[in-house]
């Protein structure tokens, strides 16, 4: 199966529009929603059935025990996250308690134990295709583990795919990394601002260090003529193949509020990804035999 | 950071407008700092414009075995929640990008054998703009996490301002609660989707779990309906300004201007939009006086 990532540093630039009209164009029988913080495309690729739902436990968190507790305030000095606060007694702040269980390791009275917990829930819809995502419970971290669960659901259940499509993360911290791992081609979604140039810069020198092969597009060209200029000399001159523009659709609002992708409506918009998608799909097999 | 003001600017996502209001917000005011708590794709910089006038690096502790002293006993292996470090071939490896700096390998290490040492993972840069003094956050590429960034920059900022404004992280994991902790008001900025309502909805959650006062931010709003309306309508959160999809804004925007400067009437508002937060907070302080 070949894996295909729709990354673009920031997110409103038009990775899930750019996501959702590919998995139609291509048919895809397998995609996942690795944007665990603000999953969206879910709202878009309407499903028949529910989904399985399955709890995503992060690693436990301390739980200091009141009883136990002699106020030694070693837990507190120990913690590297300011998870520990002393207010009428110790309490553990769950949000920012990262489960690296040191205050277990230096308490002397064996006041504290490490409880599960929840942190987000993992969705796998089954529909003919297979389309995977989860949500991450808010103030939750360990976002990165669970991008790699929703990969994880998506290849167990859809060995016999040839192709997914993999909506990304926004930025470039732990769920970005661990979204490209074990991709073949990332296509960068940019668009022409001073803020999307400075965005993709930075997510093509994340992404340098992985295999993946990267290709660059620009969203709502039209809007800065310009700025697409300089994002597409910066491609040539770094040797990033560039795959295309998508002007800007002023209907695509209001389709997306349909629950429909720029696929299902012929214009410009979907002539000019039916190239990305073609343009992509040769770099996707250069080099196979 | 003590300064009269704070308010946080939030969206579920990214490329709703966040930094534009955060960044017209901060020159609107009197004497204020800008704090880009975005560090993975901080662009705050390129609209409050300066040569970097100051940089502070942010280093985290990262373990280091000697392995003069080691005697390969696993006890740091087993212990590490997060499997950054290894025995392999005999030599215990650590990690470093899994790393969290826990400091649990060394408090743990019978050997003493466990130093630890500074790595570099970004770094704070200072700017002047007009009235703004202009903090940026900076991540190294490649580095999994910038929390110690935005803790560090919350927490050293010098005081003396009338309003701070800080650009939060987009999405509401863990990372965005460092920048509002410290918050007395929230700006939730939402776009005219579903989308941008189903993230709305996420970050005005984050805001009931903290118990912060907040208000929404319609941006690029074009006469339609609009789920994200709906949904401020449907949970009282007030809706401060309207921002309409324009494209003289998305110029201004596209080249690194501030809409303050480009046009009066935006100015007149975002001017009215700083005076309602700030009557807002005030209130909420007065009712808290008198419970």
């Amino acid at each position: 199966m070949k894996k295909i990532l729709i990354l673009s540093g920031k997110g409103g630039t038009g990775k899930t529009t750019l996501s959702s009209a590919l998995i139609r164009l291509l048919d895809a029988k397998a995609y996942a929603d690795c944007d665990v913080d603000a999953p969206n495309l879910h709202l878009v690729m309407e499903e028949e059935n529910e989904p399985l739902k399955s709890d995503f436990l992060g690693l436990p968190a301390a739980y200091i025990d009141p009883a136990k507790c002699i106020s030694c305030d070693l837990c507190r000095q120990n913690c590297r996250f300011d998870a520990i606060t002393n207010i009428n007694g110790y309490i553990v702040n769950d949000h920012a308690c990262e489960g690296c269980k040191v205050c277990t390791l230096v308490c002397p009275s064996d006041a504290i134990e490490m409880v599960p917990r929840v942190i987000g829930h993992l969705s796998l819809y089954k529909n003919g295709h297979v389309f995977s995502t989860a949500e991450l419970k808010m103030g939750s971290g360990n976002s990165g583990l669970l991008v790699t669960e929703v990969k994880k659901h998506l290849y167990v259940n859809s060995k016999n795919a040839d192709i997914a499509i993999i909506d990304g993360s926004p930025g470039i911290g732990c769920p970005v990394i661990a979204s490209i791992s074990g991709v073949d081609l990332v296509i960068l979604v940019s668009e022409p601002t001073i803020s999307g140039f400075s965005d993709m810069e930075r997510i093509i020198k994340t992404s340098e260090g992985f295999p993946a092969k990267v290709a660059v597009c620009v969203n709502k060209f039209d809007l800065h003529l310009e700025n697409t200029e300089k994002i597409i000399s910066y491609c040539s001159e770094n040797g990033i193949p560039f795959v295309g523009t998508i002007p800007f659709d002023k209907d695509a609002s209001s389709l997306i509020n349909q629950g429909k992708t720029l696929a299902d409506k012929d214009g410009p918009a979907r002539d000019s990804i039916i190239k990305i998608m073609e343009r992509s799909m040769k770099i996707l097999n250069e080099g196979d035999n | 950071m003590d300064t009269n003001l704070k308010i946080a600017v939030l969206s579920g996502k990214g490329g709703t407008g966040k930094t534009l209001v955060a960044s017209n917000l901060a020159k609107i005011a009197n004497r204020a700092v800008y704090l880009d708590c975005d560090v993975e794709e901080p662009n705050g910089h390129l609209f409050l414009k300066g040569p970097v006038l100051e940089a502070f690096d942010v280093d985290l502790p990262m373990p280091e075995v000697n392995l003069d002293l080691c005697d390969y006993c696993r006890k740091c292996v087993d212990f590490c929640a997060f499997n950054a470090l290894a025995l392999i071939s005999g030599r215990v490896k650590v990690f470093d990008k899994i790393c969290h700096s826990c400091g649990g390998c060394k408090v743990i290490c019978p050997q003493n054998a466990i130093e630890e040492y500074n790595k570099n993972i970004g770094k704070i840069e200072r700017r002047h703009y007009d009235n703004v003094d202009v903090y940026t956050g900076i991540l190294n590429p490649g580095e999994e996490s910038g929390t110690s960034i935005i803790k560090k920059m919350m927490t050293t900022i010098p005081s003396g301002y009338e309003t701070a404004i800080i650009d939060s992280p987009p999405g509401s994991a863990c990372i965005v609660m460092d920048s509002i902790e410290d918050a007395d008001y929230c700006v939730l900025v939402a776009e005219p989707t579903t989308f941008g309502a189903h993230n709305l909805r996420m970050v005005h959650e984050l805001t009931k779990v903290f118990n912060k006062p907040c208000g929404a931010v319609l941006n690029k709003t074009n006469g339609e309906e609009d789920p994200s309306r709906i949904y401020c309508m449907d949970n009282n959160v007030p809706i401060l300004l309207d921002i309409p999809w324009r494209k003289d804004i998305s110029d201004y925007i596209a080249e690194g201007s501030l809409v303050v400067e480009k046009d009066k009437e935006l100015s007149e508002s975002f001017a009215a939009l700083l005076e309602r937060i700030s009557q807002e907070v005030q209130n909420e302080k007065n009712t808290y006086t008198q419970r």
